[in-house]
């Protein structure tokens, strides 16, 4: 929740080389190849945007991620069922909440991918099923338990990671995931369905359980 | 924090990631998650999940620019507000379904001592709160679809295993189970279906199970 600036702020520019991501061992041979050194810088670009937004109120910054988000937001939420206008409305919804909520971003919880998502996602439950979304209550992590720049870094690659990892499954799989996130199948079918690739995620899962573990180390009296 | 044993799966997880549960699993899934750090951090996978799918969208063009955006909304921003954990066994996502006041949860009768509160959520599935005196069997809630059972306080044992505390059983339509609230105090569980069930109905074969006791 920005509660050390500094050390939120400090790692941002540093590159992360194509090495590092090379030497992350969740990922097949394949995918490494696939990564760009361009896309390692990406996410961390957006985090950037983020604490600028969130510190001085940048609109330029805003711009920045306006412009890239923006679309694919739409596009999500037609690819969900809603009609252009519904969507429009709803991408500018969830553009203003960043904008206004640019605080509660945690980049060492999430990249802003996953956060605009999550906004995305729930502002869709909300008009297009007309129901509430109960949320967990937030962690509250003691003054302690501020990111580490490299937890931070880690997390932001992971992410780069995952959506690698997912363009380069086979077309069926792929299609599945992105159906089961559009909200075109029932919780049954997500339960019953052979075909979603649990691997590509569990693999992303391990890595979440052991930050938190580490994290819970750390905070132990 | 307490130990938890039972935990979230997969389909639960990503369920409830993608948006795609009814409300009713949505609120036990979230108190779950409230409570265990370790199916949060699962969820946090799941996310990232629907971040890479958000990035591989596509691209709809926006009819408003960001600054004319900016210009019509304001530069205002929302301050976070950070619930205090709740000292109450209901997790504060709970509570802004039961009211404020947890001493004011509106229990009715099932017979035998139990007692149950039917929370408003959507349609497509129901939940409540079971009230089940200590050692007493829990009423059958679902006989068809998946039955979500979140146990808020004390514990129950049932073929399975045990479940206290922030466990979470996770039943389909195969399990025949016949829960017992542990001798040592009262138990207090969350509990979701998705059978397409009658409120009227539930509680007339609830009566009619603890009349043939």
């Amino acid at each position: 929740m920005f509660k050390e600036l500094e050390t939120v702020g400090q790692p941002i520019g540093v590159p992360i080389s194509a090495e590092d991501a090379a030497s992350a061992p969740v990922l097949s041979s394949k995918t490494r190849r696939r990564m760009q050194p361009s896309n390692m810088t990406e996410n961390t670009k957006w985090v950037e945007c983020m604490s600028r937004i969130s510190l001085e109120r940048d609109r330029a910054a805003f711009a920045v991620i306006f412009d890239h988000f923006g679309p694919r937001v739409k596009a999500f939420l037609v690819k969900s069922g809603s009609n252009m206008s519904m969507a429009e409305e709803c991408t500018q919804d969830v553009m203003i909440t960043l904008w206004r909520k640019a605080d509660m971003f945690d980049p060492s919880r999430a990249s802003v991918a996953t956060w605009i998502f999550t906004i995305a996602r729930n502002r869709r439950i909300d008009l297009l099923r007309k129901e509430r979304r109960p949320e967990p209550e937030e962690l509250t992590w003691g003054p302690e338990a501020d990111p580490e720049p490299e937890e931070l870094l880690g997390l932001q690659q992971e992410s780069t990671q995952l959506v690698a990892a997912i363009a380069t499954l086979p077309d069926k799989q792929r299609d599945l995931i992105q159906k089961a996130y559009f909200g075109d199948l029932t919780h049954a079918e997500i339960a019953s369905e052979t075909g979603l690739p649990l691997g590509t995620i569990k693999s992303r899962i391990r890595l979440a359980l052991e930050r938190l573990r580490h994290n819970m180390k750390r905070n132990e009296p | 924090m307490t130990q938890i044993n039972h935990h979230l799966d997969d389909s639960l997880l990503m369920g409830y990631s993608a948006g795609a549960l009814p409300e009713a699993f949505n609120l036990v899934v979230a108190s779950h998650i409230s409570m265990c750090d370790e199916c949060r951090a699962r969820l946090g996978a799941f996310d990232a999940v629907g971040g890479a799918v958000l990035e591989d969208a596509g691209s709809v063009q926006l009819e408003m620019a960001a600054a004319d955006l900016l210009d019509a909304v304001g530069t205002e921003k929302v301050r976070p507000v950070v619930s205090k954990p709740t000292s109450s066994i209901y997790p504060q996502v709970l509570l802004d379904y039961i009211g404020p006041d947890p001493d004011q949860v509106k229990w009715s009768k099932l017979g035998m001592g139990v007692r149950q509160a039917i929370l408003k959520t959507s349609s497509s599935a129901s939940v409540r709160l079971l009230h089940i005196p200590a050692g007493c069997e829990m009423p059958d809630h679902g006989h068809h679809g998946t039955e979500l059972t979140l146990v808020l306080q004390g514990a129950f044992r049932d073929e399975r295993d045990r479940f206290a505390r922030g466990d979470i059983e996770i039943a389909t339509e195969d399990d025949h189970h016949k829960p017992v609230a542990d001798e040592s105090g009262p138990c207090i569980c969350l509990a979701a279906t998705d059978a397409p069930l009658h409120f009227s109905g539930i509680v007339q074969r609830i009566a009619q199970r603890w009349a043939r006791i």
